[in-house]
């Protein structure tokens, strides 16, 4: 996936059960990474026909139609010909793992990948995992800090000044102001999916995050103003 | 003539079947035969001619049906139309006159939700200006490096296309 990866356990856990996981997102990257030449993605691109396609990457490609279908096309992995499904498979991928280490019996954890986060129970007893949202105009700098439990994270975004964002419907549009949109959803691969949609609406993705029951968003805007959604005030980290 | 007013009935089905269609979770449908009401049997009284046994539908040929009816009898496909999500393609039944039967050759295998950007969301939406907090935190969300140039090589190649 081509890029770093982050998991916290506190529960008593050993290196190999963390390695466990590192193993698994090495293999998604080996299926997925759309730099790599020799990946699965990368194949399919040059023509492997469906049939010799893995498990794993048939469920990720329906997911994809599904998660276009439900988005009205704003979510849409085809670009110049060729297929990437990195919008939906970061969150995908951390899903699994967290349902891995579920599956190994551990409570308390958080994965994080690329800025898309689970996190499952709590940081220390008393103590919910606190989640940052970062600054897009300075990237040492948290706006918000968010306390999830059970649930998923993702931002959408992009701090390249002036960039043009590419809407599957009306093309290239330099009136997209929407610097970084960031989703709370039931799960990671859900804020994952919904985060990439939302941001291709540009300033209507917000909108769109609030009609969505089960999930919160937080917009933030070239004018450094956040749009945020009528419940996701619930998931902000009170001062102590 | 007649394949007009039959391509547009088709059309008319189409829609009022489409209409029908709640926009709600994607479902998966199933290509589904609409059949309208009119029995066989008026296929007989409309004729005129033939003894009193009559046609019983759908297999009656055009010297025997059709000089009251408004299209011929027969079953006829129309052409595949572009659906967005899919193509659509029925055929159409004509029996004495009348359509007896729609399939749907061609159907786009999921419904489709529309995404509606709810403007009556709008009021619902705060505003704040964003402000530097103290990093009390353990993790943070937000786009990496990485992400940022792929989405700058992505951008850069569909600025190509």
């Amino acid at each position: 996936m081509g890029m770093p990866i982050t998991i916290e356990i506190t529960d008593n856990a050993k290196e190999a059960d963390l390695n466990k996981v590192f193993d698994y997102f090495r293999r998604v990257d080996v299926q997925f990474s759309p730099y790599k030449p020799n990946s699965e993605l990368s194949k399919v691109n040059d023509g492997l026909p469906r049939e010799k396609w893995s498990p794993e990457f048939v469920e990720v490609f329906e997911l994809c139609e599904q998660t276009k279908m439900q988005t009205s096309g704003y979510f849409n992995i085809e670009h110049n010909g060729k297929l990437d499904p990195s919008g939906l498979v970061k969150g995908w991928a951390i899903q699994k793992a967290a349902e891995q280490l579920l599956g190994a019996g551990f409570t308390n954890f958080y994965i994080e990948a690329g800025g898309d986060i689970q996190a499952h129970g709590v940081y220390m007893p008393d103590t919910a995992w606190q989640i940052g949202i970062r600054n897009p105009f300075n990237i040492e700098e948290i706006v918000k800090v968010i306390s999830i439990r059970g649930k998923g994270i993702a931002t959408s975004g992009t701090y390249i000044r002036g960039q043009h964002i590419y809407d599957p419907h009306h093309g290239f549009s330099d009136i997209r102001h929407v610097k970084s949109l960031t989703v709370i959803g039931p799960n990671v691969y859900e804020a994952d999916r919904y985060a990439t949609a939302a941001f291709a609406m540009g300033e209507s993705g917000i909108a769109f995050i609030e009609g969505l029951p089960g999930f919160e968003g937080y917009q933030i805007d070239d004018n450094k103003i956040a749009t945020f959604t009528s419940g996701f005030e619930d998931y902000v980290a009170t001062a102590d | 003539m007649k394949k007009f007013i039959v391509a547009v009935a088709i059309f008319g089905v189409f829609v009022v079947y489409s209409l029908g269609i709640r926009h709600q979770n994607p479902v998966i449908g199933k290509p589904t035969s609409l059949a309208t009401n009119n029995p066989p049997a008026a296929a007989t009284t409309s004729s005129g001619a033939g003894s009193g046994t009559g046609n019983t539908g759908a297999t009656s040929t055009s010297s025997s049906s059709s000089t009251t009816g408004k299209y011929k009898d027969g079953t006829y496909t129309g052409s595949v139309a572009d659906a967005f999500y899919g193509n659509v393609q029925v055929s159409v039944t004509i029996s004495g006159g009348k359509i007896t039967d729609v399939k749907f050759l061609q159907y786009p295998n999921t419904h489709q939700t529309s995404v509606i950007i709810n403007q009556q969301a709008m009021p619902y939406l705060q505003q704040e200006a964003i402000q530097a907090q103290s990093s009390n935190v353990q993790v943070i969300s937000g786009a990496t490096f990485t992400s940022q140039a792929f989405q700058q090589s992505l951008q850069a190649a569909l600025a190509q296309a």
